[in-house]
């Protein structure tokens, strides 16, 4: 973009711009990111997670689905379990280490569900505008008003406790508030320059919101999708608590926290580190949503 | 006004019939039936029931019947509870979870107004960012960890209070609930509040109060705690859900015979008009309160102009 923008000019000119270097709104935006220092320290705890929960579970030597009948109710650090092991005598960090990864997996994946359609929803009513627009967006006017959290758990008794189903069912609910920002920004871009350009070289409306107008929503969007992702993981949690979550014996940090909180008077452990896990996860995604918004747009705040 | 009102509830309706269409089919889609248990049934016996309860019939009559007995406010009888209607149910748990929710509501709002006041008083002060703390911790830690640590904590210290139960709705058996269920509503209602309270205390007619010598008590709850909480009716839609979301987990942790737990054992035990009324129930009742609170909105604030 920025290479384009210089090619315009003289090579003199290009010469005396190459001297000042100009910063890209994204260098901008990046500099005041890492100047954050909640968000800097919700990107390291984040790191350090998603690394436990991709290659801790190799390192360990104990699997976290296996049963060690001598070490039930192992306390943190006996026989060599670091957080202990559960009523059948499972390794409490490996069950913690694969639990992350599936609620990781659940909002990395559900998030993107509800991000593509999201973002074509809200581009195309908000490109098309008019008719079309007054619909679509009445259509998410009423998906809004819902009970929505009966409708995922009847989704779930419906269709069994499906891995897949969890991400569909959750991404499909959360794609509404990113249909609306969406549209309100694509209403906005559709007024410029660059699009009367594009329109003017012959460019279909398809073309315009694929080409032009989708990769200009990038900063909202990012936003919000760091912020939905922690909402993702909280929904999964929350069913997985009420027994309709992921199937042993997989597990996920809501599972382990239902089962931490129903044998918490032997194991105090069981429902701790979880609970620590979880906070932590739920607060680095938070952190770092509100520096990007802090970095992208500062006038919000 | 009449307009508006007149718009917004012919949009509740197709609302309502969206929300009942769909519980509707999904739960019939469930696999298995109310009659599915341990000890299985004479074939005869299960026809025999599912003729009684009309479940041999074809499903979109008996979703265009089910309709039918809505509108005229009859939700049918319990599938699983012999001579146990879905009113009963409603009457027995509604009651319960009105009055934790409630509670819970009414707590969130004076601890989470007086929380944001603070903080906009006192702006980046320690005070301030320990109210901002409370609010990332509130949306950081959602209920169903707070409830099980609250009991792991009151098993540590004994403070004396049940652990679960309903006991009549005793106040030692709704302490611990309420205060779990409202502490998400706090960290948004302190929030909200901060924002606005910082807003208004910059406003003209905060200043005219200022150099009218007025105190500064007077000035905040007089003047500009009026301004400030303005979002907060707008927010009350969303909190209601919250809490209704909420109370599903509570009513299942502190055991409390509440319409969350009516519902979630009528869909595991596939017991269709069950499920099917606390769904309407809530349903309605967020439709409702939006457009209540939208009103409101308008009521108090001149500046809203309703379209």
């Amino acid at each position: 973009m920025t290479a384009r923008k210089y090619a315009i000019g003289s090579d003199a000119n290009a010469r005396a711009m190459e001297a000042v270097k100009g910063r890209s709104l994204w260098d901008d935006a990046r500099r005041r990111l890492f100047r954050n220092k909640a968000a800097v320290t919700g990107m390291i705890i984040l790191a350090v997670m998603v690394l436990a929960a991709l290659i801790g579970p190799y390192l360990l030597p104990n699997d976290y689905s296996h049963l060690n009948r001598d070490n039930v109710w192992a306390s943190p650090g006996e026989a060599g379990f670091v957080l202990g092991t559960d009523s059948l005598g499972r390794d409490l960090l490996a069950r913690l280490l694969i639990g992350l990864r599936v609620s990781l997996a659940v909002g990395v994946v559900a998030t993107a569900v509800s991000l593509v359609i999201g973002v074509i929803w809200g581009a195309v009513a908000g490109y098309a505008g008019g008719k079309v627009d007054e619909l679509m967006m009445r259509f998410v006017d009423v998906l809004y008003s819902l009970p929505f959290i009966f409708f995922v758990i009847l989704l779930m008794v419906t269709f069994g406790r499906s891995f897949i189903l969890i991400f569909a069912a959750i991404g499909a609910v959360e794609w509404l508030t990113m249909a609306r920002i969406v549209r309100g920004q694509t209403m906005s871009l559709k007024q410029k320059e660059f699009v009367e350009a594009a329109r003017a070289a012959g460019l279909g409306p398809m073309a315009i919101i694929a080409r032009h107008i989708v990769p200009n929503l990038l900063g909202p969007v990012v936003v919000y999708v760091t912020l939905t992702i922690p909402t993702v993981i909280l929904v999964e949690s929350f069913l997985s608590f009420l027994g309709m979550g992921v199937q042993e014996p997989l597990t996920s940090l809501g599972t382990l926290i239902s089962q931490g909180a129903r044998d918490m008077e032997i194991a105090w452990w069981s429902l701790v580190f979880p609970a620590g896990a979880m906070i932590l996860t739920l607060m680095s995604f938070n952190f770092i949503g509100d520096g990007l918004r802090d970095a992208i747009d500062p006038k919000d705040r | 006004m009449l307009r508006f009102l007149f718009r917004r509830l012919l949009v509740a309706i197709p609302t309502l019939l969206v929300v009942i269409t769909l519980a509707f089919f999904l739960m019939r889609a469930a696999p298995g039936g109310p009659f599915d248990t341990d000890r299985i049934l004479p074939p005869e016996v299960v026809a025999a029931m599912e003729a009684r309860f009309g479940l041999d019939k074809p499903l979109p009559v008996q979703y265009v019947e089910y309709l039918g007995n809505v509108v005229t406010g009859d939700f049918g009888p319990s599938m699983k509870y012999q001579d146990k209607t879905v009113l009963d149910f409603i009457k027995e748990g509604f009651p319960v979870s009105l009055k934790i929710g409630l509670s819970a509501l009414i707590l969130a709002m004076g601890v989470g107004v007086t929380l944001g006041s603070l903080a906009a008083l006192r702006q980046n002060t320690p005070a301030d960012y320990s109210v901002t703390a409370i609010a990332i911790l509130g949306v950081c830690v959602p209920t169903f960890v707070t409830a099980p640590l609250l009991l792991l904590l009151g098993k540590a210290v004994d403070w004396g209070l049940p652990s679960g139960g309903w006991n009549d709705g005793a106040l030692p058996n709704m302490v611990l609930p309420v205060i779990v269920l409202s502490l998400p509503q706090i960290a948004i209602i302190s929030r909200l509040t901060r924002a606005g309270m910082v807003e208004v205390l910059r406003s003209n007619y905060v200043r005219t109060a200022r150099a009218k010598g007025l105190s500064e008590w007077t000035i905040v709850t007089r003047h500009a705690l009026r301004g400030a909480i303005l979002p907060l009716v707008a927010y009350l839609g969303p909190a209601c859900a919250g809490v209704i979301t909420g109370s599903l987990v509570i009513e299942e942790i502190f055991q409390l015979p509440g319409l969350g737990r009516s519902f979630i054992i009528g869909a595991l035990q596939r017991d269709y008009p069950v499920v099917m009324g606390v769904v309407i129930l809530y349903g309605a009742l967020i439709i409702v309160l939006n457009l209540v609170a939208d009103l409101l909105t308008a009521l108090l604030d001149p500046r809203v102009r309703l379209s």
